[in-house]
């Protein structure tokens, strides 16, 4: 049988009930929210189901909506069942003050180095990551760049001495 | 009494058994700013530990103050031997959001253009490989082809390393007359240099005892790790995007995919030897259909949408709609619709995924690029372990790592 959106979406909430919320399909791709202390039983479910089996990681990346009261970072996972080629996307947000989410390293290889680059960027904290440590940025940094207080500079600032760039 | 008194060594340092050396970040043997810092037994590597991030340049922060059509030049530098993939993937993702619909002649002009650019990528790799393992004839030979490779791409966009390749909607030109006649050119000529190539390394001995049995990864292992293209297939995984999740009308196509058994170097540099016969196949139909167009439709180069395809620069000066249209787009006055989007394209050396979410502004809310060097190099230590340092090298050239990729 053919795995569609809406048998994955009848076997999760058959599973999870009410605690996965927000579904939507923005391009096609199953799209929703998950509560941030069942975020690897859900994975985990996703990948040893025999039907599901969502047993590719494809991208794991931050987000940040510094408007969203308590819930200001996302992770957003990419996964991929490449026996029936359909591709998921679950989303779990966690308040900025105490941005602790579970580690995915367990199941997926692949999670480590992602998880730190969302941890250089975001300063999500993954609990239970064996490596937990910048890995784009210098070591010495002490902010999360990709945040949203972090605008770049003003390309029309006119108080900055560019002479020698020939700007 | 001299000062040598002083020189206080790390703890165990002297009782310890293996020696510690710093491969990179500039060595030579890298082909980039890679560096690994390698606990030696003798020969053989006990563990590796590797350093990213020497060449970051934070294009995901500068993405998001950038409107969308000047996004297109820092797609140019994550894969930088394969650019016009990664600008046709952004064009993709962008014309994914807007719902744009590209007629089949610039779907199969960009086809052209992406396989050729998969050869290129995939000749550096394999020649740097031959290289890396003591034969540099193969790599001064290939060179010319690619460049021959690069001259098209220099009639199409101007353009030869960062090439910043058409516009939403399709390109920015149609391709000329000299354009048709090199790729001709290069169909004509390369397949005699392929084979040539091929008979330098396939069955050369001393190649092959290089690099079968080394850097083998199962296929397992690699799924795990997030392997894809063809370090992927070479484990014996037949997961390629161009198949599974067609684009730009790749279904429209006659091609096999290359899949190896052992994951090793030399598995690898034979799917991609062979995924380069294929590109070569793949141009040929696509050339075929090119010509095919008749009247008025062998003129398209471009989807008909005005609102976000920035019009050629002659008709912005002479003509109202374009002037008007040009001014909109630039200032960011045309309608972005709001959501999210990933789009992937098969790279030259994977699954190159654009995830873009946008708020309805002129610029992306958030842009990330799944790179897929970054995620496969992790698995680097684990391959390499136990091995010998000059197959470690061989292995990093072998996994086609481009560090512009890997640090974006």
């Amino acid at each position: 049988m053919q795995l569609t959106n809406d048998i994955i979406r009848n076997r999760l909430t058959e599973k999870f009930g009410e605690r996965i919320s927000e579904w939507a399909e923005p391009d096609g791709i199953l799209t929703f929210t998950a509560p941030r202390e069942d975020n690897l039983k859900i994975l985990g479910f996703l990948f040893d189901d025999d039907n599901l089996k969502f047993r590719f990681l494809t991208d794991l990346t931050g987000i940040h909506y510094p408007d969203r009261k308590d819930e200001e970072l996302g992770v957003v996972y990419h996964m991929h069942n490449l026996v029936d080629n359909i591709r998921l996307r679950m989303k779990v947000f966690s308040p900025v003050a105490k941005p602790d989410i579970y580690t995915a390293t367990g199941l997926f290889s692949s999670a480590n180095w992602m998880e730190r680059e969302t941890y250089d960027f975001y300063g999500v904290n993954f609990v239970g990551h064996p490596n937990l440590k910048r890995i784009l940025n210098v070591d010495e940094m002490d902010y999360f760049p990709l945040r949203k207080e972090f605008p770049l500079e003003d390309q029309s600032r006119v108080d900055k001495d560019d002479d020698m760039f020939g700007r | 009494m001299s000062d040598h008194h002083n020189i206080r060594l790390p703890e165990g340092s002297i009782e310890k058994m293996t020696t510690t050396i710093n491969l990179g970040p500039t060595h030579p043997a890298t082909h980039g700013v890679f560096q690994n810092i390698m606990e030696m037994d003798g020969e053989r590597i006990v563990k590796t530990e590797p350093t990213v991030g020497y060449i970051h340049r934070a294009f995901e922060k500068i993405a998001e103050r950038r409107p969308y059509y000047q996004i297109t030049p820092l797609t140019d530098r994550l894969n930088y031997c394969s650019a016009p993939i990664n600008n046709m993937g952004w064009h993709l993702t962008f014309e994914k959001l807007l719902g744009v619909k590209t007629p089949k002649r610039v779907d199969y002009l960009r086809v052209i253009i992406m396989e050729l650019a998969r050869i290129s990528d995939h000749l550096i790799c394999n020649s740097i490989v031959g290289v890396d393992s003591g034969a540099f004839t193969g790599f001064l030979y290939v060179m010319q082809y690619r460049e021959l490779i690069y001259e098209i791409y220099e009639e199409v966009c101007g353009s030869r390393l960062t090439t910043n390749i058409g516009r939403v909607g399709g390109f920015e030109r149609n391709f000329n007359e000299t354009a048709f006649r090199k790729i001709h050119k290069f169909l004509d000529e390369y397949p005699s240099v392929l084979k040539e190539f091929e008979k330098l390394f396939n069955r050369n001995r001393i190649f092959m005892d290089r690099t079968r049995g080394t850097g083998g990864i199962s296929a397992e292992r690699a799924l795990n790790y997030g392997f894809t293209g063809p370090n992927l297939r070479a484990t014996g995984v037949d997961y390629d995007v161009r198949v599974h999740t067609p684009y730009s009308s790749y279904e429209d196509f006659d091609f096999t995919i290359a899949v190896g058994t052992s994951g090793d170097n030399y598995d690898r540099f034979m799917v991609r030897n062979h995924e380069m016969w294929q590109s070569l196949s793949i141009i040929r139909q696509a050339l075929q259909k090119v010509e095919a167009f008749k009247g008025a439709e062998s003129e398209v180069f471009h989807a008909d949408v005005p609102e976000y395809y920035l019009p050629e620069k002659q008709d912005v000066y002479n003509k109202m709609e374009a002037l008007i249209w040009h001014f909109k787009i630039v200032m960011g006055e045309t309608e972005i619709p709001k959501g999210e989007v990933y789009m992937s394209v098969e790279g030259g050396n994977g699954e190159v995924g654009y995830y873009l979410v946008s708020d309805g502004g002129r610029t992306p809310y958030r842009l990330h690029f799944r790179r897929p060097c970054f995620i496969y190099y992790q698995a680097y230590p684990e391959i390499v372990q136990g091995s010998m340092l000059s197959d470690a090298i061989i292995t990093l050239s072998s996994l086609n790592l481009i560090a512009g990729e890997m640090d974006a």
